[in-house]
């Protein structure tokens, strides 16, 4: 039984699945995965999950009945330990084999872990899996002072969360301000005034220097600048990597990620990679770039599904990040690292304003928080290149979509 | 007209293009007109709780405010086969009047199953 294997359950893995069956494809489609579980949601594992607002069950996107009427074959719980790109067949940790007509790998990312002293001790920890999850939702319940190093995404969702359960939480960021890659200055600012005002103490320009055990367990964190911080449960989210060992053990190219197409294919033309785990040349970067989002795993897999159906659709979209920390929903159209000129709009002590973000007099991005109606605005003026002027954007009462209505009469 | 139908608002409150969101017997609705023709779907988006009726609609098909889902609203079929369907409604324009079928089996039956979990 050959078809289409895919490596990886999550949101790119079983996009491109369920994309080639709805476009077509007939032949059968595997998706293995070393995971147990169900595809699941990954975005609340960092917060809903942990405040035990939303249960394991809840976690799950489609139920195996679903699948089945797909006729798509779920392999849990089996690691794919090699790709034999000769015999055309993927090999399970098992022992056993499954051949392969088109291969979709869709691995997705491990946590970064530190290399400083320490960092293997227990009570350190990463997240990305639901089974992390489970094991750090059981550590906080009874953890009291709590470290997170790094003020990325995950870290200050975990923060959110932490100091929500009304523990004491630390957070330790080696840049200046916080998300300073992914997000507008205001935004960090506004961020850090919110979390500071729930009581985290958050440390800017400061490095682990080691972590302090205790009869092996955590016990507290040092810092570059000589603070100690006596410490139960460190996370630490640092980032994540590429899983892209199996790809370039197959010897596909990899480069930060597998190296992929428009379509998400690699350079073996029947072997695809999306998601996570990929690097693929994004115009709205002007760059090639490695992206970890969920609208990206989708839009990709989607792409690649529809392809290995026949149906060429290149993967075009604007990328799209979202992250919930207390009741802040910050949103981000668009990658602004090359912006020149920014423009406000909303009101920042009223906690609800846009980001916009200019190069060249050209729109890029729009970062914001609690207005998500210039996100969806903003999607499609950036990816029809059209740009509300900078005075524009700064008035309140000036309709975005006007522009939108008005370039599709131009269009049409 | 049976009871079922439940009374929503005058077709001329509708605009091309702008969603409307209703609470009816603690369930929430979204009202759609595109191309002249109106659509009902549940106005919970399937994936995190957020409201249909302030998103984007473009053609047929609306865009969730927060995380992008995007649904058909003639059938409630989710873009992405990941997310659960919402239900979609049949729709009933009377004397100018718009009225929605609630209670009886959605448009779109296959997805009852799924979308019991709505707003979880």
């Amino acid at each position: 039984m050959s078809g289409l294997v895919v490596i990886g359950a999550s949101y790119a893995g079983i996009e491109a699945a369920l994309s080639a069956r709805e476009a077509g494809y007939a032949e059968p489609v595997t998706v293995v995965a070393d995971e147990a579980w169900l595809p699941y949601q990954r975005p609340p594992l960092s917060k809903d999950f942990l405040l035990d607002l939303v249960s394991e069950q809840n976690l799950i996107l489609r139920d195996g009945a679903f699948f089945e009427s797909r006729r798509i074959d779920l392999v849990l719980g089996q690691r794919v330990i090699a790709i034999d790109r000769q015999a055309r067949r993927v090999e399970l940790a098992g022992g056993s084999r499954l051949s392969f007509d088109k291969l979709v790998i869709a691995t997705g990312s491990h946590a970064r872990r530190l290399s400083v002293a320490g960092a293997e001790l227990d009570g350190v920890c990463t997240l990305r899996s639901v089974a992390d999850a489970i094991d750090l939702k059981a550590r906080l319940g009874d953890a009291s002072e709590i470290v997170v190093i790094g003020g990325g995404f995950i870290g200050l969702e975990v923060a959110s969360s932490a100091a929500r359960l009304g523990k004491k939480v630390t957070v330790i960021e080696a840049a200046p301000r916080l998300l300073e890659r992914a997000i507008s200055a205001v935004v960090s600012k506004f961020l850090l005034d919110a979390h500071r005002a729930a009581g985290v103490d958050v440390r800017l320009g400061e490095t682990v220097a080691s972590m302090i055990g205790n009869a092996g367990g955590i016990a507290g964190v040092s810092l570059s600048g000589g603070a100690r911080l006596r410490a139960d449960l460190v996370v630490v989210g640092v980032g994540g990597i590429a899983a892209d060992e199996l790809a370039d053990a197959a010897g596909l190219r990899c480069s930060n990620g597998i190296v992929v197409d428009e379509l998400g294919r690699t350079e073996a033309g029947d072997i695809y990679a999306v998601g996570d785990c990929t690097n693929h040349f994004n115009r709205f970067a002007g760059s090639w770039i490695r992206l970890e989002s969920v609208q990206n795993a989708q839009d990709q897999g989607r792409a690649a599904g529809l392809a290995i159906a026949g149906h060429r659709e290149p993967y075009d979209s604007v990328p799209r990040f979202w992250s919930d920390q207390y009741d802040i929903k910050l949103q981000i159209t668009g990658l602004s690292a090359r912006h020149d000129h920014i423009a406000i709009r909303g009101s920042v002590e009223q906690g609800r304003f846009s980001v916009f973000h200019y190069k060249g007099g050209k729109l890029i991005a729009v970062d914001g928080v609690n207005r998500p109606g210039d996100q969806m605005a903003a999607r499609r003026l950036i990816a029809m290149g059209v740009s509300p002027s900078p005075q524009q954007a700064e008035d309140p009462c000036f309709d975005l979509k006007s522009l939108l209505r008005a370039a599709q009469r131009a269009d049409a | 007209m049976t009871t079922s139908w439940k009374h929503l608002c005058a077709a001329s409150k509708l605009a091309e293009g702008e969603p409307l969101g209703f609470k009816v017997d603690d369930r929430r609705v979204a009202l759609y007109k595109v191309n002249d023709e109106v659509f009902a779907t549940d106005d919970a988006c399937s994936h995190a709780f957020a409201l249909l009726s302030t998103g984007f609609l473009d053609e047929h098909v609306i865009e969730c405010p927060l995380h992008g889902a995007m649904f058909d609203v003639r059938n409630g079929k989710c873009r992405s086969g990941a997310y659960k369907d919402i239900r979609a409604f049949q729709v009933e324009i009377r004397d100018g009047e718009v009225y929605v079928n609630l209670d009886c089996p959605p448009v779109n039956e296959a997805c009852l199953d799924d979308a019991r979990d709505v707003n979880s």
